[in-house]
């Protein structure tokens, strides 16, 4: 019998899900004044009477405080009633079958331990719509209610008799006939096969298997194509590049290894035995020293393609992934926070305007931040630190970045699988969710994605993973385990794969627990199931182990040994389905030689539009239109021109503040857990009320000790389309200033680098990403900062065919992700970004340059030209260490790092996060005085390395004593009242004069959901 | 002699290493054991003072937040947690664990009210917040919120909002000092019309942001008082607020004490 189980709010609730769903429809200009009802509800199928059912539904499913239950067969009349005569139409949402419903399951087990019997559920949501076009009903479905990627829309009553169960598979050995195919046909299969390997690649496994004599079997080839993928093997980076560039000409035979691998060796070198580096580029994550028990470890990854499809399950998935590097390293670190970093076109992008097969901005932004969400508060996991950046270039691949820390004891650092331990797979089971999401995260994306690579979308289960994390660290403890990795990209391919690349391995896939019947023995092999982790266990301790599991109802499953004989063998039934040489899978690859070019744009004067008269000396009348128009969010370069007027120093600030890269992200981080494990210190959000940006997030992982991690990033788009070299430098030193901002010791600061970029077969893309690599190697050496870790994510373009029939290609920005991880002995000598109190000194610390390029007022006003802001590697590493001193010393009540929309920006979020006004005197503003506009330029440059830093008077003396060798001005102080003041010195004209609350204002309202 | 107190854990528990840290740090012995532990030996139950139900997302709040843990104490263990809050220990229920015992019906007398009088719905932003909040204790017998009249604390959650089935049970479990930590303002106490957010962070009626049951023996929360037993965690503490140890602390300090 089939049961639908309906639950609503009770009449005296409001039905607020159907509130917001009307909201977002006027959103994204989909329909106006909609009257939409929400309920969700259960489709249970067991040998229940309706007297059961409806007992089953009021103890285990309804809350009769706030929700009322409907429960009846899905065919009965009662479901085809409309809540009231204003709605017309029905909506049912079900996932579509396969793919992971954690609800379901948690409900079906629920139901059967509550002493009922069912034997299926699933669950769906159900809506009610006020009157719409037949034209617009669809569009609510494909844009608002269901993900087509995912869910199926079913417009009207659900005619479900019951629920499907899957035909079991019938095994059938499937030789791919490879030898016979000439260079087209071999194209062919890598394409539509969903391998997407190069030419050279196929070829040489076709003349392997001539050489061999027999064609591979599908399990074969399908595990060639997952090691040799991109995603897997990083082969455009860890290739052969043959780069021409300002420069000169360089030849690579490791780009990667000769960049920004060559600086950590470098840097280690010079230290000797004061070496804090553990491990790096070798394991899942790097490791570096902590304290004496502890080391961490960390590592960022990205999830852009899956994001893209569906938002929420790419995002959780991606954060769920790389929380599992972590757990894979080393013999387990236990996750004790997490970084989140996101780009999207801008929210309110026209939805007009948008290329099929492209979901809105605004909803990529929702669904990845639940998705995040989802995922770290259930694991546990704090969120201490991100960014989000907006560019329409990210339009069809928004980017998500995903990074997680954890704390290893200094003893379980080394991991070796031996030869007779038993391959174990533990946690989730495998299903037809995410196959082929190595080698199609290595392919593009075009219109037809959604249909093409819905297998590649999955949603994760974080439940699982936090019972699989509990077993494991339990597992470590009592060293019942030799070996442990992730089974990420290309499953348990790639697992098994790695972990047994210098033994063998023999895997029995029939053994692998499934989440439905019909899988072949090559979906089990190549699945992307999350929440698996694959294990190297002695045998003598497997009942041990799997008594572990079994207790806290954590599956563990032997599939296989590894074995002494250099070969990957794999068996189902008994029958052996593949046997490929390691050497081969491993090293076979051939060897690519890439042309890269690189060019940067030539240095040219802005072109200063007639709104900022030369010489500027603007008035300070507010324009209340002004302020609205800017209030509303200025990310991009698309928006209307501003009308021709003269503006003043308060619209620029307030237009800077509002611009989207600029303005608060608190609708993001409250609704992330950033303080669960109790070892938060400096949070996101800090000030007297809690809402002003912190640079860096401190975290104290060890509840009984002082010794914290700090957390920063850099993250500078907008420098790349000048030139990537000094992109690359500033976001290491933004990173680095992040971090040292909020007191970490700048020589023990590590670094990771996520390259997003477009498609590397064109040299001049690739030129772009060599020479910010370049520029890696030479930051990195000069701040003796290693990177330990780092991933890339290539062709990042999206094609369309455009109105005309033209085909089109969008890049992405070339978007270098620089994630920094820095240590404080004592967490109680950290400050944070607030202005403490009136009456205190300001100082400027570092060097103002007329570095506008690519800055936030460019974008605001629409500048073209200027220089971009470089790193003076050697001040810089003066200025931190300085700082650092400083601030170890107690001389410092505050401390912003200045970046996007430079000193006025920084200024105004000081002001306005502590309540404590500013006057900055303008004579005393440093720069270059040649420059044009010199006042804006001193305002709103953002060149690198430098500080704003609020010191109370007593100490005034000290500090610059501290800073001395550093450029360091004092450029005024707090006040009592709560405005920002600029003046310019003998004249009564202010440049900025504004209420602190305004300016908090311009700053909150874009992004204020 | 040592309290010893038992940090229940089920799968999607995440809060259970701090809350023990805290409930040790006041002198008491600590132990996590998983729920599949107890439901096999609810005798074990007996060698504990003290139950704490600590926070997280006990099997994923799948239906609803606390809702299958829930029922599943309340099934298999409902007499032996009956007699354990008959033989005068402690019970404490914190963010999920509050929501657990709301849903296995410990915080009221299951004769007095055959359907559940209260429960904690969607917070009426509809979304999961973290942010601290100021509380104030009103004249109530709990034995954890002894000698507290105010505190700040975080909460972190989606589903908080206390709501009761009726105003007469509201009124009730007020008069019996049940409704003991509500959410206020800077200058107030207690307070029945509900602030606005963030103020009241969720929606809760009459500002409750922790309940007791008569004997002020079992306590739920919304906030963590385990996310402040230290300075450094007070969001403000840079700008020279908070106390060494954190407010917190106390509330696992009445706990012990109460045992000696």
């Amino acid at each position: 019998m089939l049961w639908k189980v309906e639950i609503r709010p009770a009449p005296t609730e409001p039905n607020r899900a159907g509130e917001r769903l009307a909201h977002e429809a006027e959103d994204l200009g989909l329909a106006k004044g909609l009257h939409v009802t929400a309920a969700h509800g259960f489709l249970i199928q067991g040998q229940l009477n309706h007297e059961q059912a409806n007992q089953l539904a009021r103890e285990l499913l309804v809350d009769g405080v706030v929700e009322q239950v409907r429960v009846a067969a899905p065919g009965e009349a009662l479901w085809n009633e409309p809540p009231s005569a204003k709605h017309r139409h029905q909506v049912h949402v079900l996932p579509k079958p396969g793919v992971m419903d954690p609800v379901a399951q948690s409900t079906l087990t629920a139901i059967n331990s509550s002493g009922f019997m069912a034997d299926a559920v699933r669950t769906y949501r159900s809506y009610w719509f006020s009157e719409v076009s037949s034209d617009t009903l669809p569009k609510l479905c494909g844009k608002l209610l269901a993900n087509d990627a995912i869910e199926q829309a079913i417009v009207g009553p659900l005619k479900i008799e019951h629920l499907d169960v899957c035909t079991e598979y019938k095994f059938k050995l499937q030789h791919v006939a490879i030898r016979e195919l000439d260079e087209a046909g071999l194209m062919h299969l890598s394409k539509s096969g969903q391998l997407y390997l190069q030419l050279a690649e196929m070829q040489t496994i076709r003349d392997y298997y001539r050489k061999l004599d027999r064609d591979p079997t599908d399990a074969e080839l399908e595990t060639l194509a997952q090691t040799w993928s991109e995603h897997c093997s990083h082969k455009t980076l860890a290739g052969r590049v043959h780069y021409r560039g300002p420069e000169g000409e360089r030849v690579f035979k490791n780009m990667l290894k000769e960049t920004i691998f060559a600086a950590t060796v470098a840097i280690r070198q010079q230290w000797g035995e004061r070496d804090w580096c553990v491990s790096v580029f070798k394991d899942n994550a790097g490791v570096i020293k902590f304290d004496d028990d502890n080391h961490v470890v960390f590592k960022v990854e990205t999830h852009n393609h899956p994001s893209a499809l569906e938002p929420y399950g790419g995002a959780n998935t991606g954060l769920g992934g790389v929380i599992r590097d972590p757990m894979g390293t080393g013999l387990g670190a236990k996750p004790i926070c997490s970084t989140d970093v996101f780009c999207f076109a801008r929210p309110d992008f026209p939805v007009d305007q948008l290329p099929a097969g492209v979901l809105h901005p605004r909803r990529v932004m929702r669904g990845v931040v639940s998705g995040v969400r989802d995922y770290g508060n259930r694991m546990g996991i704090p969120t201490v630190n991100g960014a989000i950046c907006f560019d329409d270039r990210y339009l069809g691949n928004p980017l998500v970045y995903c990074g997680n820390v954890g704390l290893i004891p200094v003893s379980k650092v080394n991991k070796e699988a031996k030869p007779g331990d038993y391959i174990v797979a533990v946690g989730g089971r495998t299903g037809r969710d995410g196959i082929h999401g190595a080698t199609f995260s290595s392919a593009e994306l075009t219109t037809e994605s959604e249909t093409l690579s819905g297998g590649a979308v999955q949603i994760g289960n974080a439940i699982t993973e936090k019972m699989v994390l509990d077993v494991i660290m339990q597992a470590r403890d009592k060293n019942l385990f030799n070996a442990i990795t992730d089974c990420g990209a290309g499953g348990f391919s790639s697992a098994v794969g790695e972990m047994g690349a210098e033994l063998g391995a023999q895997v029995w896939l029939e053994r692998a627990p499934l989440k439905y019947a019909g899988l072949s023995y090559t979906e089990i092999w190549i699945s992307e199931a999350q929440e698996r982790m694959v294990l190297a266990v002695e045998p003598a301790k497997w009942d041990e182990f799997h008594a572990l599991c079994a207790a806290e109802g954590v599956e563990a499953t032997v599939l296989g040994t590894f074995v002494h004989t250099g070969r990957l063998e794999l068996f189902y039934h008994g029958e052996q389905v593949a046997d490929l040489d390691m050497h081969f899978l491993h090293e076979g690859r051939p060897p690519v030689v890439r042309p890269a070019t690189y060019t940067p744009v030539p240095e040219s004067p802005i072109n200063w539009p007639t709104q900022v008269p030369s010489g500027w000396l603007g008035s300070n009348e507010v324009s209340p239109q002004r302020a609205a128009t800017e209030a509303g969010g200025g990310a991009s370069t698309l928006r209307p021109q501003p009308p021709e007027e003269k503006l003043t120093g308060n619209d620029l600030l307030k237009g800077v503040l509002s611009d989207l890269n600029v303005a608060s992200k608190e609708w993001v981080i409250r609704q992330y857990d950033h303080e669960v494990q109790a070892g938060s210190v400096i949070k996101p959000l800090v000030g007297v009320h809690s809402d002003g940006p912190s640079d860096a997030a401190v975290v104290k992982p060890v509840l009984t000790s002082q010794r914290g991690i700090v957390l920063g990033c850099g993250v500078t788009p907008s420098y790349g389309d000048f030139d990537t070299y000094h992109m690359a430098a500033s976001a290491i030193d933004e990173a680095m200033r992040n971090c040292v901002a909020v007191g970490a010791d700048p020589s023990r600061i590590a670094i990771l680098d996520n390259f997003c970029w477009g498609d590397c077969e064109k040299p001049e893309t690739l030129g772009a990403l060599v020479r910010s690599a370049i520029a890696c190697y030479d930051v990195a050496v000069a701040f003796e900062t290693p990177f330990i870790s780092g991933k890339d994510s290539l062709n990042n373009e999206f094609r369309i065919t455009d109105a005309s029939g033209n085909k089109q290609s969008i890049a992405i920005p070339h978007t270098l992700l620089i994630s920094a991880i820095g240590q404080v002995a004592d967490v109680r000598t950290c400050v944070t970004m607030d202005f403490k109190k009136p009456g205190h000194q300001l100082y400027l610390v570092g060097k103002t340059n007329d570095e506008l390029g690519g800055s936030r007022l460019s974008a605001l006003l629409k500048l073209s030209g200027g220089a971009v802001p470089k790193v003076d590697t050697a001040t810089a590493k003066r200025t931190f260490a300085a700082m650092h001193g400083a601030i170890q010393a107690g001389l410092v009540a505050s401390c912003h790092d200045l970046s996007d929309g430079g000193l006025a920006t920084a200024l105004a979020e000081s002001a306005f996060a502590g309540g404590i006004g500013a006057l900055v005197k303008f004579d005393a503003l440093p720069g270059d005085s040649s420059a044009a506009n010199r006042p804006l330029v001193a305002l709103f440059s953002e060149s690198n390395s430098r500080f704003l830093v609020e010191v109370a008077p007593e100490h005034a003396g000290a500090f610059e004593e501290q800073l001395r060798g550093v450029p360091v001005t004092a450029i005024g102080t707090t006040t009592h009242e709560p405005r920002l003041v600029v003046e310019i010195a003998g004249s009564s004209q202010h440049v900025i004069d504004a209420s602190l609350e305004e300016l908090k204002a311009a700053w909150q309202a874009p992004l204020n959901w | 002699m040592s309290v010893n107190v038992l940090v229940l854990r089920a799968p999607g528990t995440n809060c259970d290493l701090e809350t023990a840290y805290a409930f040790e740090r006041c002198g008491a012995r600590a132990e996590r054991l998983h729920v599949n532990e107890l439901l096999a030996n609810s005798k074990r139950l007996a060698d504990f003072q003290v139950l704490c139900l600590p926070g997280g997302f006990s099997y994923g709040d799948d239906i609803a937040s606390g809702r299958i843990l829930g029922n599943q104490l309340k099934r298999n263990l409902g007499s032996a947690l009956g007699e354990f809050k008959a033989a005068g220990k402690l019970i404490l229920g914190i963010c999920n664990g509050f929501q657990v015992l709301m849903n296995c019906g410990l915080l009221w007398e299951q004769s007095e009210f055959p359907e559940p009088p209260a429960t904690l719905a969607w917070n009426e932003s509809g979304r999961y917040t973290d942010r601290w909040v100021e509380l104030c204790v009103d004249h109530t017998p709990c034995v954890f919120l002894h000698g507290i009249k105010r505190l700040p604390l975080p909460i972190a959650h989606g589903e908080g909002r206390f709501t009761t089935r009726s105003p007469e049970i509201l009124r009730q479990f007020q008069k019996d000092g049940q409704l003991a930590l509500r959410y206020t303002n800077a200058t107030s106490d207690i307070l029945d019309e509900p602030l606005p957010f963030p103020l009241n962070p969720n929606g809760a009626m009459a500002n409750v942001a922790g309940m007791c049951d008569a004997t002020g023996r079992v306590f739920g929360l919304m906030p963590h008082p385990e996310r402040y037993i230290d300075r450094t965690q007070h969001p403000r503490w840079t700008r020279g607020e908070g106390s060494d140890p954190g407010m917190g602390l106390q509330l696992f300090a009445n706990a012990v004490h109460y045992f000696r």
